[in-house]
């Protein structure tokens, strides 16, 4: 599938490193094409369990250690405009809800994007991911429905498939391979057992281990299937 | 930060005894425990900048180890303690690394607020 012509892409997400495994190739390929892209990430990622076996951080040093890795793999991806949005990891959901989409609008209303991209709410599994995908979507919601970007979300739960059906958004993002290695390898102090893992795989050819750096897959939201009537 | 060594860790607990002290103590399994195993029962808690003041503070056991903080009006503990550090802030940080060197709980002591 072609990627469609944006004007201006808006990625949300709350932790550092959500972008690395799912749009990390999305973004890098809207950058090669001089789409400008804007990636707000809520947290610092504060309350990380990885911190290396043995430990090379704490609790505390985590957040300096993160925001370091998340500003690598911005240049990774050749990302220009990243705005780290100072909330706590783990904390979203708990944050005002109505505060949570005045942040959202007003960075739909500050970069105009035709284009935003998040989780898909009640299939993005943490609490995080789910707070920040509903405050998207009650954002988008908000607009005039001429006005509205397209709206992808990223959707993990067990039960996607059944319940969602297969992703309407495939990306082929094999030209900007070495822009996602890139970014999953800057947020090493999370994805370290993982990357180890993905090489081997990789050096034995399993089709699994290469699909990360195939494709990346969306779900428009399903405005007539919205997760709820109003807000 | 490095194993706990209990002379160590119990001689640092007693310099922050009688002081009021800003607490973090955390317990956590993971936001994805019951995403990767479905009979995964998903608990923790989180509690962060709470002033006590302890009278006695304890480690306890081989490791993983207990630390508990005997305050005049209740307690604090945490269990599965295995590595602690005093940071270049002052602040004593106690951790539990499972297995796989995830942190499984955190108890910390600071004489000034841990950020936000």
């Amino acid at each position: 599938m072609e990627f469609a012509q944006e004007r201006h892409v808006l990625v949300v997400f709350p932790h550092p490193d959500d972008e690395a495994f799912g749009v990390s190739g999305t973004i890098a390929t809207y950058i090669k094409r001089g789409t400008p892209v804007t990636y707000a990430c809520l947290t610092l990622g504060e309350m990380g369990r990885n911190l290396g076996n043995p430990p090379f951080a704490t609790r505390e040093s985590l957040p300096h250690i993160r925001k370091q890795e998340l500003l690598a793999s911005a240049k990774a991806m050749g990302l220009t405009d990243l705005r780290m949005m100072g909330l706590r990891d783990k904390t979203v959901e708990f944050e005002d809800d109505e505060e949570m989409v005045g942040m959202m609008a007003k960075l739909i209303e500050e970069t105009n994007p035709s284009l935003v991209i998040t989780f898909y709410p009640n299939y993005a599994v943490h609490p995080d991911h789910e707070a920040t995908a509903r405050a998207v979507v009650r954002a988008v919601r908000r607009m005039d429905v001429a006005l509205r970007p397209k709206l992808y979300g990223l959707a993990f739960a067990n039960n996607t498939m059944e319940k969602l059906g297969e992703p309407d958004i495939i990306h082929d993002i094999q030209p900007a391979r070495e822009q996602k290695m890139g970014a999953m390898r800057a947020h090493i102090s999370q994805t370290a057992w993982m990357l180890e893992e993905m090489d081997k795989r990789l050096e034995a050819g399993e089709p699994e281990a290469e699909n990360w750096f195939t494709y990346e897959r969306f779900y428009t939201y399903r405005w007539n299937e919205d997760f709820e009537d109003t807000f | 930060m490095e194993q706990v060594h209990v002379e160590k860790l119990q001689e640092l607990l007693n310099s922050f005894a009688d002081k009021d002290v800003y607490l973090h103590l955390e317990t956590t399994n993971g936001a994805y425990a019951s995403h990767f195993n479905e009979n995964v029962f998903n608990a923790g808690a989180f509690i962060r900048n709470i002033v006590v003041k302890y009278e006695l503070g304890k480690v306890a056991g081989d490791s993983p180890h207990r630390v508990g903080l005997k305050l005049p009006h209740g307690w604090v503990y945490a269990q599965g303690i295995t590595h602690f550090e005093l940071d270049e802030h002052g602040r004593l940080l106690m951790a539990g690394h499972d297995q796989a060197g995830k942190l499984a709980v955190a108890l910390q002591i600071s004489e000034t607020p841990f950020t936000y």
